[in-house]
């Protein structure tokens, strides 16, 4: 019983994470109509964004997060502005190739300036909290409270902003926002910002729960994109939904299957939901 | 002297592989806009099951069986086959982004297969002894017989490839490709063309990586990294032109001697450097990928000058009845 | 002074023209009918207006001002919106919501537009925190219209308003669109209810195959004995 708490624990943590990741993805799917291939690999950018402020300036990785985020939002939008801008005239599929080729390149450049070694924020172990025989660390304290709060400020930014509202419109369908007189360029800069702000925030989580590497963000993508399928393409609502349920499945098959095989296990679950319901699985209309 | 003849040799034959992979996904994207990622995936299964079934018995890993080379490269086609068969059964019916994200999937499973199932694979120490082919009959300068070999194997595949192209089948690929309302109005089950495709570029894939193994007699994760391999397959057939067979066979040519070429320049790079110069190189495929896209998508042979010179020939064809 | 004059424009989706030569013109206060065959290119020449079709030759005119070839957000911004024929709510936004994306690019206060709009289609206000897509299709071209209104327009372009609705919402419908213009703002329609179409439009054109086949007065095309043959039952 124990051992099954603890790896809700560990689930909803990971969970977190993903949801992070899987919400930016399902928001730039739903308005950009194309799977973001790069998405992991924004992960790992704001990570190493986060990591350089933390050596440079000798701060906290919290305080150095706002810097990440910031940076990696930047890096998004510029990437769109001068790449994926110029391929939104011909078939999206060329958008995907495109964003494979900045994932590798994103990866590169990363691997150029930091080497292909692991690093982390902070050396030493942190000491868990013991709770009724459950381990509690800080950073899982941290980053489940910061995505929910993470959560809550996207939910009333897509619900109460003109912004916001803009881009639920472009999602339902962008041709008619277009001849509504949206401006859609603007609301496209705007979903990078916030895509590539939540990646990265997911990838400073991530390196915080783990610790940084090249690969770390890729190696997610997996998880990500099966969280956005079982949430249903296009709804952020169901994408948290999602990425919670596959962290907490992926973190309930390491006592049956070797941990290595967790990115598996979200693999055979994305399957599985898009065998019975390609729609996503949960009801109702999309939002 | 000699020794720069066999290595234009060796790499002729590594170019031959490319040339196969490329002519592969030019089934899947470029005739039938089905978009693969796992092409390392289902290179690595046929590198694999031809290593396993022809090397000698080991304890390394499991088998090898010693059975004849041919058996291998049959066996790594069914089997990569077979897989392709399955991931198209669940996603190619859905929306044609799924095929993508499934086959990360495909490529993430074959990695962690390789490296964490020693047993299977040898895991991270690879597997080693794979037999080659010709060995005894040219006392070890297989490389001419492997060449040649390779060249026939591609022609075949090429001369199959521009046969089915031209064909009524290459037709409706193309029409399931741009979702032409007519070819599925006429009762063409596009579902069905768009698995038949990508089983035989997984099938073809699958025979490219049994012949690396014999090759190289050896693979492991690391000699081979299946994202790299994928990538430089995508680059090549969009700098080649997707949709052309010809195309693809130039652009592996092409990509592969710039992607060599870097390897020499960045080898003059200081040594504290050199162990980064692999981002580098991939950096600079990346941007040359980008910039293609941006500026000529159709490539070097686009398949519209393919289809205009077929066009022109069955029109002399018509002019001679 | 036409507010809207469409000067012998040709245009099309790839290579071949869908527009042979189209000329309408809408002065202020009217409200103007398109009918003619399916796919004669009534559509298409709504596009054309809003820069959603490539016009090869030929010029588009609005309030003294060339609007040729702008972008739709462009042609938004200089007074006319849009009412497309199909797909034409944001389904999973509220009803409020889709009024409000009408008005995305006022900066100024539009409540009192809102409220006009709610004043009109009063169901809406009822409705106005339901998805627009669980609504019935007459309160959807409702919402459609509302959107378009939300801007103020002088013009506004209505493709098929009627279409696919039950007979007694098409009346309604046609009601709607005679209160918006008594509200003075001029409305070029297509419509596939002809008869009832041309019976409250002060101008009618009839496009066949991407021309003009004919144009007069509602009445004069209601009367005409080739046009009842063509689209009136006889
Ligand atoms: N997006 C498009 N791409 C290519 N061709 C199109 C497109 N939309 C319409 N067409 C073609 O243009 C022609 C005119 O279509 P249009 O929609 O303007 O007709 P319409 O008069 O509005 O007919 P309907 O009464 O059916 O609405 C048709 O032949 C149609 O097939
Ligand atoms: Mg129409």
């Amino acid at each position: 019983m124990i051992d099954f708490l603890q790896l809700t624990i560990y689930g909803i943590v990971l969970g977190s994470i993903i949801s992070l990741g899987a919400v930016g993805l399902s928001l730039i799917y739903g308005i950009l109509r194309f799977p973001h291939f790069a998405h992991g690999d924004l992960f790992t950018l704001g990570a190493y964004m986060a990591f350089v402020v933390v050596v440079f300036f000798n701060v906290p990785v919290l305080v150095a997060l706002p810097f990440g985020v910031a940076l990696t939002a930047l890096v998004a939008v510029a990437i769109d502005q001068t790449v994926y801008r110029r391929l939104r005239k011909v078939k999206p599929v060329i958008l995907l190739i495109a964003s494979v080729g900045i994932a590798l390149i994103l990866r590169s450049v990363i691997q150029l300036v930091w080497g292909s070694g692991n690093r982390v924020y902070e050396a030493g172990i942190q000491m868990p909290h013991l709770w009724m025989g459950l381990r509690i660390q800080n950073d899982h304290l941290i980053i489940v409270g910061g995505t929910i709060l993470l959560v809550i400020a996207l939910h009333l930014f897509l619900q109460k902003t003109k912004v916001g509202k803009a881009m639920r419109a472009m999602s339902d369908n962008s041709d008619l926002a277009q001849v509504t007189g949206i401006d859609v360029n603007r609301i496209i800069i705007w979903t990078w910002i916030i895509g590539g702000g939540l990646a990265a925030v997911a990838g400073i989580f991530l390196a915080m729960d783990t610790r940084l590497h090249p690969v770390m963000g890729w190696r997610l993508l997996l998880p990500v994109f099966a969280a956005a399928i079982l949430g249903g393409i296009g709804r952020p609502y169901g994408a948290i939904a999602g990425g919670i349920i596959i962290g907490l499945v992926q973190e309930y098959s390491t006592p049956f299957l070797s941990p290595a095989y967790k990115p598996a296990i979200a693999f055979a679950l994305m399957i599985l939901v898009l065998i019975v319901r390609p729609t996503g699985i949960f009801v109702g209309r999309k939002v | 002297m000699l020794g720069l003849i066999d290595y234009a040799i060796f790499s002729l034959c590594i170019v031959g592989i490319y040339g196969l992979l490329s002519l592969a996904l030019n089934i899947q994207w470029g005739m039938t806009g089905l978009f693969n990622i796992g092409i390392g995936a289902f290179f690595a299964i046929g590198g694999y099951t031809s290593g396993i079934l022809t090397s000698p018995e080991t304890t390394a890993h499991v088998g090898g069986f010693g059975m004849p080379i041919p058996v291998g490269l049959l066996a790594a086609m069914v089997l990569s086959a077979a897989i392709g068969l399955l991931v198209g059964l669940v996603t190619l019916n859905l929306r044609a982004d799924y095929l993508a994200i499934a086959t990360i999937g495909i490529a993430e499973i074959i990695r962690l297969i390789l490296q964490n199932e020693g047993w299977l694979t040898g895991g991270v120490r690879g597997m080693a002894n794979i037999p080659r082919p010709f060995e005894q009959i040219t006392g070890g300068q297989f490389e001419w017989a492997f060449l040649v070999m390779l060249i026939v194997i591609i022609g075949v595949v090429f001369l199959a490839l521009e046969a089915a192209r031209t064909s009524a089948w290459g037709r409706v690929l193309r029409a399931v490709r741009e979702n032409e309302p007519t070819a599925l109005a006429s009762g063409k089950d596009a579902t069905r063309f768009r698995l038949e495709a990508f089983v035989v570029g997984c099938a073809i894939m699958g025979l490219a990586g049994a012949l690396y193994a014999h090759l190289f007699s050896f693979i492991s994760p690391e000699a081979f990294e299946p994202m790299l391999a994928t990538f430089l397959v995508w680059v090549m057939l969009i700098a080649g032109g997707s949709g052309n067979n010809k195309g693809a066979l130039l652009g592996a040519l092409v990509i592969w001697a710039i992607w060599s070429g870097t390897q020499i320049l960045t080898g003059y790079l200081p040594a504290e450097l050199a162990t980064r110069a692999g981002a580098l190189r991939i950096i600079l495929i990346g941007v040359l990928l980008i910039v293609l896209l941006v500026t000529r998508p159709e490539g070097m042979l686009s398949e519209e000058s393919d289809r205009r010179r077929d066009r022109r020939r069955e029109e002399r064809e018509d002019l001679k009845d | 002074m036409s507010l809207l004059s469409v000067e012998g424009i040709y245009g099309g989706y790839g290579d071949v023209d869908i527009l042979n030569g189209v000329n309408i013109h809408v002065d202020p206060g009217e409200i103007v009918v398109i009918i003619g065959p399916n796919g004669a290119g009534k559509s298409t020449a709504m596009k054309a207006v809003f820069g959603l079709v490539k016009v090869r030759e030929g010029r588009i005119v609005y309030q003294d001002k060339p609007i040729t070839n702008l972008r739709p957000d462009q042609v938004v911004k200089s007074g006319i919106c849009y009412v497309p024929q199909e797909n034409n709510v944001f389904p999973t936004l509220t009803v409020q919501e889709n009024l409000e994306m009408g008005a995305f690019i006022r900066n100024d206060d539009y409540s009192a537009d809102l409220k006009k709009v709610y004043e009109l289609f009063p169901v809406l206000h009822e409705k106005r925190r339901q998805q627009a897509g669980a609504l019935s299709g007459g309160q959807r071209q409702m919402v459609a219209m509302g959107r378009a209104l939300m801007l103020d327009p002088k013009l506004i372009l209505l493709d098929e308003p009627t279409a696919g609705l039950a007979p007694a919402i098409v009346d309604l419908m046609f009601e709607n669109i005679k209160k918006i213009n008594g509200l003075g703002v001029s409305i070029l329609m297509v419509e596939q209810n002809a008869k009832q179409a041309l019976a409250m439009s002060h101008r009618g054109y009839v496009l066949t195959t991407g021309r003009n086949r004919f144009e007069d007065t509602g009445k004069n095309l209601l009367a005409n004995r080739e046009v009842a043959e063509m689209f009136l039952g006889g």
